[in-house]
């Protein structure tokens, strides 16, 4: 299997690692049993995320796209972040091996679990702005993994 | 960098004798084994030294040696063509067990597709079959008996004289896949009751896309590839004569030097063990001593496979892991699975498998490599955040 260069760099030097111990929101998506999970921390300040960190446990790409989801969205509104999609941050890594694209899809869902539970955190529902988000189950498919 | 290569489970290294055994059917004797003139002749002759060569390594006789691609076919081979057979005599019953290799495995799925019976026996935790659980398991209509020698990830070795001697006393025929055995430990198929044994050249320095399976005097598996009449009619196919020299040379070199270099390289493999199990939240797969000399496979809780060894990578080591990431596929390794771990557990496996060239510097690299690399993931994992998070309460 082939990572691009831009995976190997974001693996070997992810962005953005760790904890925002006063994080506004968090979220976590995947599950250990089928192998990655990652988790993110935002510090939101008038509708722009103005610190974004993460852990993931996973393989390289699940590592990559993480750090790249957070680049991504730093210093970026609320509502720029939810715009962002797997494919975008595919794009960014300069693709993903096929059986790697569901890694891209739990960044994005990462990110729209940290922005729920912020605005959870205010007292909105976030249901209405973020949507929904599917549990990573692979048995169902719903985790947009394709394996 | 430094580099280390400890994926010798995987593939190894040619060794520089074996490609210099193998030279002159590369170039100069490139006649086909069939034919009447002397550079015919001349592979001719080279097929059957390296198949009388083989043939000395395991206690068989040469005409009992068949030239394969490799492991895969001769497993392939060996199930498919005595299955076939038997079951003309009424016998659709094979048992195996839940670790084998893919090639085992998915051959036994094939035959089960067309109306065989399976039995797996299961591997215990500590990676081995129970003897007394075959001998239950065989029944009238058993056809055949096949289990590994050596497990390929966490190199465990079965009892496989108990094994022989429980299908002898049952009259049925016994397969074992010794692809990573072959010439890491002693194989004496007549004392061991073995009827057919795979074997491969690359997992001992020899080439890729030749290996071999024995197949005891008097057995006729169902023929699989049809064609010329090479190996005495039962596999077609000119000879792939470099391959066969290789083989041979390769078969040859291990069984000479087993006795000194397996204890080199175990104690080298052991000082692995001993070293990496201290780290926190690790444990050995399979059994410690019942084991290929090379092989180490360990877990490391809260992380995963293939970030470890993509870090490792970096490091300049190679090595393999059982996580889905490896494989291609949703599940972590099934003989990860066989032998119990849960899911979670088994996507952090590291196997590292030396040999030969390996040294103890090498050993020393790693010891302070992988530390340092599952530190470094540990750190990052919300995984081990929560299992150390659960430790305190």
């Amino acid at each position: 299997m082939a990572y691009s260069e831009k995976v190997m760099d974001h693996f070997a030097n992810p962005r953005n690692v760790g904890e925002i111990v006063d994080a506004d929101g968090i979220g976590e998506v995947g599950n250990a049993k089928c192998g990655d999970i990652m988790k993110m921390y935002i510090k939101v300040t008038n509708g722009v995320i103005t610190d974004v960190k993460f852990k993931t446990f996973g393989c390289g790409a699940a590592i990559a796209t993480s750090s790249m989801a957070t680049e991504l969205i730093k210093d970026k509104s609320i509502d720029e972040a939810l715009k962002l999609t797997n494919k975008a941050v595919m794009e960014a890594l300069d693709g993903l091996p096929p059986v790697k694209v569901h890694c891209s899809v739990l960044a994005e869902q990462a990110i729209k679990a940290a922005v729920s539970d912020y605005y959870t955190k205010q007292g909105i529902d976030p249901t209405p702005i973020v949507g929904a988000i599917p549990e990573c189950n692979h048995e169902d498919g719903s985790c947009g993994c394709d394996l | 960098m430094r580099k280390i290569y400890a994926d010798n489970a995987a593939t190894t290294p040619l060794a520089p004798e074996v490609l210099k055994d193998m030279m002159p059917y590369l170039t100069e004797v490139y006649g086909n084994p069939s034919s009447l003139y002397s550079i015919g002749a001349d592979a001719k002759k080279a097929t059957e030294l390296a198949r009388a060569d083989i043939a000395r390594a395991i206690n068989a006789q040469p005409k009992e040696i068949f030239i394969t691609s490799g492991g895969s076919e001769s497993d392939n081979w060996a199930i498919k063509g005595v299955a076939k057979v038997m079951a003309k005599k009424g016998k659709k019953h094979i048992i195996s067990s839940t670790f084998e290799h893919h090639a085992v495995l998915h051959s036994l799925d094939a035959l089960k597709a067309e109306g065989f019976e399976i039995t797996l026996l299961d591997v215990h935790s500590d990676g081995l079959v129970r003897p007394e659980e075959l001998d239950q398991a065989i029944r009238e209509d058993t056809a055949l008996v096949t289990i590994m020698y050596a497990n390929n990830e966490i190199g465990t070795i079965q009892p496989i004289s108990e094994l022989g001697a429980i299908c002898k006393k049952h009259g049925v025929l016994f397969h074992t896949d010794a692809v990573q055995a072959m010439g890491n430990v002693p194989i004496d198929v007549q004392a061991q009751n073995i009827d057919l044994l795979s074997m491969t050249a690359h997992k001992l320095h020899g080439p890729k896309g030749c290996g071999a399976l024995y197949i005891r005097s008097g057995i006729r598996p169902q023929i699989l590839i049809d064609g010329g009449a090479q190996e005495r009619g039962q596999r077609a196919g000119t000879e792939n004569v470099a391959g066969i020299v290789g083989l041979a040379s390769a078969v040859k070199n291990a069984v000479s030097t087993m006795e000194e270099r397996t204890k080199r390289i175990t104690a080298m493999r052991n000082r692995l063990i001993e070293g990496l199990s201290k780290i926190e939240r690790s444990r050995l797969n399979g059994d410690k001593d019942k084991r290929l000399p090379g092989n180490m496979n360990m877990c490391f809780e809260g992380i995963e496979g293939e970030g470890l060894l993509l870090r490792l990578d970096l490091m300049g080591v190679c090595a393999s892991s059982g996580s889905a990431c490896t494989s291609g596929s949703l599940d972590p390794s099934h003989v990860l699975l066989a032998i119990g771990l849960p899911h979670e557990i088994a996507h952090g496996s590291l196997r590292i498998s030396l040999s030969d060239q390996n040294t103890q510097e090498d050993v020393d690299y790693i010891l302070k490599a992988v530390p340092e690399v599952v530190s470094y993931l540990r750190a990052m994992s919300p995984v081990w955040e929560r299992i150390k998070s659960e430790e305190k309460q």
